[in-house]
């Protein structure tokens, strides 16, 4: 009877409470109540750290798989370089394993199979991150070197610079301008696709999120303030890349 | 100056150039006529290798450049190359565009590449152009400043690949007033061009060529004025 007493008894009470109360009350466990809110800034740093670490793979990998495409592709017929053949044929491997295959299996394998007995999750994440990134920048970076003008390869070399010297100082400035708004978009991309790592339990902002779901039962807040939280970094990047994207403009005024 | 023996050329099963022997001496201003498709590009292109013949060789300066083991980026440095479209680099100004190759490759030291532009931008009319960017130029002093660009390396052979076909009429005038001067002063220049003029009043020697072979040369008033071929006597009709 007790039992009964209490819960008609409190009834009434959840009745009366006003909609925007019990909506600040939820935003409260989500935010504040044991100071949750550091549980949201601790994600945030390692989502960006494992943004820069990933981003730093994921450049250079590119970066090196693009060149080693790019001077393939350009060798002149009948004069291949074996060992450059053989290097091309595993970037070729890599690029379509990458792309052919969806990044959440490709972090299970990474997280259960490969590091299954590494305990830093959010490392094996981002180096998982950083690969797939690579296969993406490298296409971009390809792109934006085969599509330039053929002739200014072609200048370049006619007036004595080397292939690396001609890339160097006309090819690459030029192709970098061109995929500027590709590779902007990748890192947007990137930087959203740290979210993925919670599932091999990287600590990132998601993971955190579920945690205090998983404490409150009240999923709508964490996830939207998470969903803020990348909301604002993304619109940071955009500014940034649209600045430096007017900046690298200054030749083109006539 | 340069020698090229049975230097023949294909795209795939395409055969560009036939079995083309030409020697080709210091001081000599060789200009190739032909119509489009007949291979005189591709000749031209041939002698720097930026296209690598399919058989043949040549030899240039006493090297044989179409040997594997070659530099040939050592060779090209002796060998200027003007354009069709002039592939001016354009995000470097007109300055660095000029200096670019002779500093890289350690043939003068930045403040003589800067003093030498000048010098060669002056020849040309152009110095207050030096920092402008290529977009901000029109087509004749684009092509100006490309072989400005070229003899900034001190060649001594000079390529020109149709270097006016690209230019509005009113700009081809300026382009080849630049080349008849280059060849008063004694560079050995090999020019591919539709301009008939010139070739007749600068050339010192006509190749014209037909499906990928010489078919006739001569001096321009001879080969002008009594074609031997019956093929060259219609490309003459036609363009003349």
């Amino acid at each position: 009877m007790d039992f009964w007493d209490r819960l008609f008894a409190a009834l009434p009470a959840v009745e009366e409470r006003s909609f925007l109360e019990s909506f600040y009350g939820k935003f409260y466990r989500a935010w504040f109540e044991e100071d949750r809110w550091l549980s949201y800034l601790e994600g945030l740093s390692t989502t960006v750290k494992v943004t820069i670490f990933a981003l730093a793979i994921g450049v250079l990998l590119g970066v090196l798989v693009a060149m080693i495409r790019t001077a393939h592709d350009q060798q002149q017929i009948g004069k291949g370089n074996p060992l450059l053949c053989l290097l091309n044929g595993i970037c070729k491997l890599y690029v379509t394993v990458i792309r052919g295959t969806p990044m959440m299996v490709q972090l299970m394998i990474m997280g259960f199979v490969i590091f299954k007995s590494s305990r830093n999750f959010t490392m094996v994440g981002a180096l998982t991150l950083g690969i797939n990134s690579g296969a993406y920048v490298a296409e971009i970076i390809r792109g934006g070197l085969m599509s330039l003008d053929p002739g200014q390869m072609e200048a370049g070399r006619s007036l004595g610079l080397s292939y690396l010297d001609t890339m160097r100082f006309i090819v690459i400035p030029q192709a970098f301008k061109s995929i500027l708004p590709a590779l902007g978009n990748e890192f947007i991309v990137l930087l959203k696709d740290t979210s993925l790592i919670s599932i091999i339990a990287g600590r990132e902002m998601v993971y955190w999120a579920r945690a205090i779901i998983g404490k409150t039962y009240e999923p709508m807040f964490p996830y939207v303030i998470t969903a803020l939280i990348y909301l604002i970094m993304v619109l940071g990047l955009s500014w940034l890349q649209s600045k430096l994207e007017r900046r690298l403009r200054a030749s083109d005024r006539d | 100056m340069i020698e090229i023996k049975n230097l023949s050329k294909s795209f795939g099963d395409q055969l560009v150039l036939d079995n083309i022997s030409e020697h080709i001496y210091p001081g000599e201003k060789v200009v190739i006529i032909g119509s489009s498709g007949s291979g005189k590009s591709t000749f031209l292109r041939c002698m720097n290798l930026l296209e690598t013949p399919t058989k043949g060789s040549i030899i240039f300066d006493g090297s044989i450049i179409t040997d594997p083991k070659m530099n040939i980026d050592l060779l090209r440095r002796k060998m200027g190359m003007v354009f069709q479209n002039f592939n001016l680099f354009p995000n470097m100004t007109v300055r660095k565009n000029i200096t670019l190759a002779p500093v890289q490759t350690k043939l003068m030291c930045q403040e003589e590449a800067d003093a030498e532009a000048i010098r060669l931008l002056q020849r040309v009319g152009l110095e207050e152009k030096a920092d402008a960017y290529p977009a901000q130029l029109s087509g004749g002093q684009k092509q100006r400043i490309a072989i400005v660009r070229a003899l900034a390396m001190k060649p001594k052979l000079m390529l020109f690949d149709e270097p006016t076909s690209a230019l509005d009429p009113e700009m081809v005038g300026e382009v080849l007033e630049v080349m008849k001067q280059l060849a008063e002063e004694g560079m050995t220049m090999v020019v591919v061009t539709h301009e008939m003029g010139f070739a007749r009043e600068v050339g010192s020697r006509i190749l014209f060529m037909d499906e990928g072979h010489v078919v006739e040369q001569n001096a321009p008033e001879a080969l002008f004025a009594k074609p031997r071929s019956d093929r060259l006597r219609s490309f003459l009709e036609k363009i003349l």
